[in-house]
């Protein structure tokens, strides 16, 4: 029990610095709840005293009056002290909980990735929500009403003794086994609780799965198969549900049966006793009467406690994503020697090793990249190629520090990244994905999603680079659009193709103005013609970006000055395309068309482009 | 350019005011749209109830009599002061033991009932959860994606979650709380009519303020839990967009942003909730309020009629009592209301999401298609998004069933639309579209998704093992079967280089697997399902060149049926596979038996690649280019 109990508190030590701003208007509100539960008590017994005392046949009516007035005068203090305490507690409790709820989306922004990686955004979702809508809901009342009962409780037996001792230890006696049972409940409920919660995130995140896969359920057909698993899993919170009920209920047998059995037992012994002399008639029945009043927060016992324990579960859940460390930070000082605009934009591969954060946990972590070496040039464009699954996307991760390496350093202008401010370096650093997620916002604050500070403060420039961007990207589309840049896209506005999104991602990480440029495989959706385009407009606007670029086919590689290979987790060689071509056989494997070489058949025709960029400069103008 | 490719919003739906989601992010609705929501959410409410309809009244009954037992503990210890005291000073101590044990055997019923019914309220709450769960879920899966498209992930998450959960504390806490207040407060009025009828009616006077307070009540906390639920569905949207989307949050700095606009929502729905709970901070201690004056007015008219001697001393200090405990479950009444009110709020928006139609829809008498050859026809066929642009124009087409066709053509040309129309993604405004002679509009929709498969460019993995999520191409598939699907796109290799092979899980959407093995993944998927037509959109253009390689020897053997001896029906052995694919690269191209040019939603060209080759049309142009850039 102590266990359990240390535990509790622990939890509610968490929590106290949030509280702490709240707790004057907690303690009034607790006082204003004992008030109003006192005068609901006393009420009975100042009616009982007016009425039976002063009211009598033929009396003067200002007796009534004075009884009136006195009822009247509790029963507004009752309401008044009700309507009070839910306006001490309620307003702060939705204030620690916002507070909680900010603070938890501001950590989690700034966890790492891979920490992304190992949870689905249902399950930190349902921390978001449900549990601080719960954790407040309990802080407003739970809490109060707990300590509340447990003083009534104690008042009224310390009532009960003063009117005879020997029924209540008959009472009392009935507390020992609810105390023992109630540590076993304290112990289960907890775990299961914990589990429901659990239980609950994971069922959204596989509704969110089910929302971002429906293309894929739909295409094989496979609504009854996510619908058979989500029954399941549906039907195990279910069950667990039932279970906490089922706890909740023996608990609530023993700590309502026992007490009122004890009761009965009193019963027959006070009467006995008051036969015999040894107890009045007025002792008793008072007893009973206070008896009576105790029985309902007795009940009530129960169901606040199991509130209390799912409340202190929902602070664990809280705190155990509070806990886990932000592993990519910025450093305490970050060393800015130069201002951005001065940087060259050298960047330097030494030593690099790396391994997912779970594989690390392993006995033989199987590391992706193994003392990998690779220098750029200020400016230089250079392509990345290996084999699917050689590293090459955790490779280009590791520049914006979206991952850290496991050993070795990357260096920009020969200072290590993680001298760097975080949001120095993203903004030095721009990427574009393979996978391109787009914002449900315009297209305009898409592009210029990352665009420098002083570019956006001013509107000209700001629309200027806007244009740039798109025209670099090829993404002329987005102006005839129905809203035209102003069109909301994105989840919740209009959906592109692939290729249209990929395009819109590739002109915001132009836009951004990066010094260092990394790109992996941003082309690939694009028609042969339109890549070639895309090509001779980055090279323009990339002559003083370095930029490394995840390349698929040769297409790509023609972009880039040179070629560094991926093997093994280490770059194997590095020169230029026909170097390689020449002299290194994997090169050749992994890039070469050979006899089937891919290429890109969905190109316009060339005339037909002509047409595009004159219709689009009509619609430009 | 290609604006065209978005849907427009879904008019085939009726135009009733506030159908289905249409005004889902409104909270002051007008009057006739806000009673039909409110009913249509009422209705829900009662079809979850129904089946569960004997549980229910059973669990009422349970409160019911263990409300009776309850109320019989006190009048026993009156009965054991009253009469067996007096009987016990007399010698006799049989009513002691009666009463004696009636305490016990009320005490025992309560609590037997009470721990019974805790249980039975939380399986009837379940039960209810359950169904709504899996009703959403299902519906949510049946509806079209043209749907989809413009309802968002988060917005079903919503409605999933935060929408559930208020429903789950009304049924928590409500059932039971309101039967025994009801019944408390039944047996009370009962007690308080046969001490003083008069008494009696003032204490029901008191209904017709409280009926106005309630309905002042209703009519406020509706908008305001109405409100609440949009903006808590517009947290959730944020939340889960942000979470996803994380990589790129980070990479383009937006975290201070997103802050900011968290930090609005969410004081935003602290206001709200403020507001919803402020409400019920003033007609809670209202009803109480109302409760003691009417008190003080019982005991006014009442002691004047004890000052006049019409009526006893004893019965008055009685009467009084009773009217106060008269109103004593008030506030439970209040609580369960409030809970009622927020749980309607919720399902109104959940109503709404059931009530939206599927615009592609699964036929009423569908035509049996035991075995698909493949074989796809379009006549006259007419396709537009919604009520947008028309973006087939009238096509005639024929697919020989085993024929492999590429479809070449300009982004937004409306190639992707074609594939989209033959797997039933949309269905065809006007004109028929076929599958060995049958609508597809008129097959069961499993025989029409084991016959017909589609893979996209955006190959999305489910959190679970490669193995699972290959098997989704067949639920039920072999290890061995799984291993010979992957080996045969060559995707064998990488998987097996994985930290755990196929075991290995695949973590949050696929977060560990490149892009390229994810289409390695999805293409093996689709070689597991073994479908009579397989639609691959771009599927390929993320992968290398040596997994391209392989995967075009893969596509030549499911092609060819080649992959039937990866199964045990050997049906489609001998039969060639119908393909239609769309991608960039030739090599794929290369394989096709025939090429068709779509341009504006029309096929221009139409022939064997060498035809169109010598044609001299756009393809030869393609060809040409193709040519010069292998050099």
């Amino acid at each position: 029990m102590a266990q359990t109990q240390s535990t509790f508190l622990h939890a509610l030590t968490r929590l106290y610095p949030h509280l702490k701003p709240i707790m004057p208007r907690l303690i009034m509100g607790f006082f204003s709840a004992l008030g109003a539960s006192i005068v609901a008590l006393a009420v009975p017994q100042v009616l009982k005293v007016l009425i039976n005392d002063s009211l009598h046949p033929g009396g003067p009516s200002s007796e009534v009056w004075i009884a009136v007035l006195a009822v009247l005068g509790l029963g507004i203090l009752e309401a008044g002290l009700i309507a009070l305490r839910r306006q001490f507690v309620i307003s702060p409790a939705t204030t620690v909980e916002n507070g909680l709820r900010v603070s938890l989306y501001r950590h989690l922004q700034d966890l790492a990735v891979d920490f992304h990686d190992r949870w689905g955004s249902g399950q930190l979702l349902s921390r978001a929500m449900a549990d601080l809508n719960f954790l407040r809901r309990w802080m407003a009342f739970g809490a109060i009403m707990l300590m509340v009962t447990t003083l009534t409780v104690i008042i009224g037996v310390a009532l009960m003794f003063s009117m005879s001792w020997q029924l209540a230890l008959v009472f009392l006696a009935a507390a020992v086994p609810i105390v023992a049972t109630g540590t076993r409940f304290r112990r289960n409920f907890l775990k299961v609780a914990r589990r429901s919660q659990d239980q609950a995130g994971d069922l959204a995140t596989a509704v969110e799965e089910s929302v971002h896969g429906i293309r894929v359920l739909k295409a094989f057909g496979r609504g009854r198969e996510a619908l058979e698993s989500f029954n399941a899993q549906a039907e195990e919170l279910r069950e667990t549900e039932i279970l906490k009920a089922r706890q909740l209920a023996f608990f609530s047998l023993i700590s309502t049966l026992l007490p009122e059995l004890a009761l009965g037992v009193g019963l027959v012994l006070g009467i006995a006793l008051t036969a015999s002399g040894q107890l009045s008639i007025g002792a008793l029945v008072a007893f009973f009467a206070t008896a009576a009043v105790v029985a309902g927060p007795v009940e009530a016992i129960g169901m606040l406690l199991s509130m209390a324990l799912t409340a202190k579960s929902a602070i664990d859940r809280h705190f155990e994503v509070m806990d886990t460390p932000v592993t990519i930070a910025s450093p305490e000082r970050p060393e800015r020697p130069e201002r951005p605009a001065h940087l060259r934009g050298a960047l330097s591969f030494r030593n690099v090793s790396f391994a997912f954060a779970d594989e690390l946990d392993k006995d033989t972590p199987h590391f992706l990249l193994r003392g990998l070496d690779l220098d750029l040039h200020p400016g230089e464009t250079m392509a990345l190629v290996g084999v699917t699954g050689s590293g090459k996307s955790a490779l280009l991760q590791l520049v914006p520090r979206l991952y850290e390496v496991t050993e070795g350093s990357i260096t920009i202008d020969g200072q290590d990244l993680r001298g760097f401010g975080l949001e120095e370096l993203r903004r030095i650093v721009s990427v574009a994905f393979e996978d391109t997620t787009l914002f449900s916002n315009s297209v305009r604050d898409n592009v210029l999603l990352g665009a420098p500070a002083d570019v956006l403060a001013d509107e000209e420039r700001a629309t200027a680079a806007l244009a740039e961007a798109l025209d670099v990207a090829q993404a002329h589309f987005a102006h005839s659009l129905p809203d035209g840049l102003d069109t909301r896209i994105g989840e919740e506005g209009l959906s592109l193709s692939g290729g249209q999104r990929q395009r819109i991602a590739l002109a915001r990480a132009i836009a951004a103005r990066p010094k260092v440029l990394v790109l992996d495989d941003p082309l690939s959706a694009l028609d042969v013609a339109t890549e070639e385009l895309v090509e001779t407009r980055l090279r323009e606007v990339l002559r003083d970006t370095t930029t490394l670029i995840v390349a698929h086919r040769p297409s790509t590689v023609a972009l880039a000055d040179r070629v560094a290979l991926l093997q093994d987790g280490r770059i194997a060689d590095v020169g230029t395309h026909s170097e390689l071509l020449a002299r290194n056989e994997h090169y050749r494997y992994v890039i070469a068309s050979l006899d089937t070489g891919p290429v890109d058949l969905d190109s316009e025709l060339e005339e037909e482009r002509e047409l595009g960029n004159e219709l689009e400069d009509e619609v430009n103008a | 350019m290609s604006a065209r490719k978005t849907p427009q919003p879904a008019t085939a739906r009726p135009t009733t005011p506030g159908f289905g989601t249409s005004n889902e992010d409104d909270s002051r609705l007008a009057k006739a749209e806000s009673r039909a929501v409110r009913a249509r959410s009422l209705r829900l409410l009662g079809s979850l109830i129904h089946p569960i309809r004997v549980r229910f009244w059973l669990t009422v009954a349970m409160v019911v009599v263990s409300q009776a037992a309850h109320a019989a503990g006190p009048a026993l210890i009156a009965f054991g002061i009253d009469r067996a005291l007096p009987a016990l000073s007399h010698g006799d101590s049989a009513p002691l033991v009666l009463a004696g044990i009636g305490y016990l055997l009320a005490a025992v019923v309560t609590a037997w009932l009470t721990a019974m019914y805790v249980t039975s309220t939380a399986k009837l709450s379940q039960a209810m959860l359950l169904d709504l769960r899996l009703r959403v879920f299902r519906h949510t899966q049946r509806l079209s994606l043209e749907f989809h498209e413009k309802y968002t992930s988060g917005r079903i998450i919503a409605r999933q979650t935060s929408d559930l959960e208020a429903l789950r504390e009304l049924l928590d806490s409500g059932v039971s709380s309101l039967a025994a207040g009801l019944m408390f407060m039944l047996f009370t009025a009962v007690t308080v009519f046969g001490l003083d009828w008069q008494s009696g009616l003032i204490m029901l006077g008191a209904a017709v303020p409280a009926a106005f307070l309630t309905r002042w009540y209703q009519i406020r906390s509706q908008v305001a839990y109405r409100e609440s639920r949009v903006v808590s569905a517009r947290i959730i949207v944020h939340f889960v967009e942000t979470m996803t989307g994380i990589r790129a949050v980070k990479a383009f700095r937006k975290e201070a942003r997103n802050t900011r606009e968290y930090t609005d929502l969410s004081e935003k729905y602290r206001r709200v909730t403020v507001r919803s709970i402020n409400l019920n901070g003033i007609y809670l201690p209202a009803l109480v309020l109302l409760g003691n004056v009417t008190v003080a007015v019982v005991l006014a008219v009442a002691g004047f009629r004890v000052l006049h001697g019409e009526l006893p001393v004893g019965v008055l200090l009685a009467l009084v009592l009773s009217v106060k405990r008269f109103f004593q479950p008030v506030d439970q009444m209040a609580m369960f209301y409030n809970s009622f009110q927020s749980a309607q709020a919720a399902l109104e928006k959940v109503s709404g999401l059931l009530e939206e139609v599927p615009t592609v829809r699964p036929p009423k008498e569908p035509v049996p298609l035991p075995e698909a050859h493949g074989r796809i026809e379009f006549r006259d066929v007419e396709f537009q998004y919604g009520d947008g642009p028309v973006v087939v124009p009238e096509l005639n087409l024929t697919i020989p069933a085993g024929q492999t066709v590429a479809l070449v053509g300009q982004t937004g040309a409306g190639k992707s639309t074609l594939a989209k129309l033959i797997a039933r993604f949309y269905d065809v405004s006007s004109g028929s579209l076929t599958l060995d002679g049958v609508e597809l509009s008129r097959i069961a929709t499993p025989e029409l998704r084991r016959a017909v498969v589609m893979v996209t460019q955006e190959a999305f993995l489910f959190s679970g093992s490669v193995a699972d999520n290959i098997a989704l191409g067949r639920p039920g598939a072999s290890r061995e079967e799984i291993e010979a699907a992957a080996r045969a796109v060559g995707a064998d290799a990488f998987i097996r280089a994985l930290p755990d092979g196929y075991d290995t899980d695949v973590n949050k959407r696929g977060g560990r697997v490149s892009a390229g093995q994810r289409q390695l993944i999805s293409f093996a998927r689709a070689f597991l399902a073994n479908p009579a037509v397989l639609i691959l959109d771009e599927a390929t253009s993320s992968l290398d060149i040596p997994s391209e390689r392989l995967v075009q020897e893969g596509l030549a053997r499911l092609l060819g049926g080649g992959a039937a001896d990866a199964h045990d029906d050997g049906a489609r052995q001998a039969e060639r596979r119908t393909a239609l694919i769309i991608a960039h690269r030739l090599s794929t191209v290369e394989i096709a038996d025939r090429v068709l040019v779509v341009h504006d939603g029309r096929v221009v060209e139409d022939g064997t690649p060498e035809e169109l080759i010598q044609g001299g049309g756009r393809f030869a142009a393609l060809h040409g280019a193709w040519k010069d850039s292998l050099v």
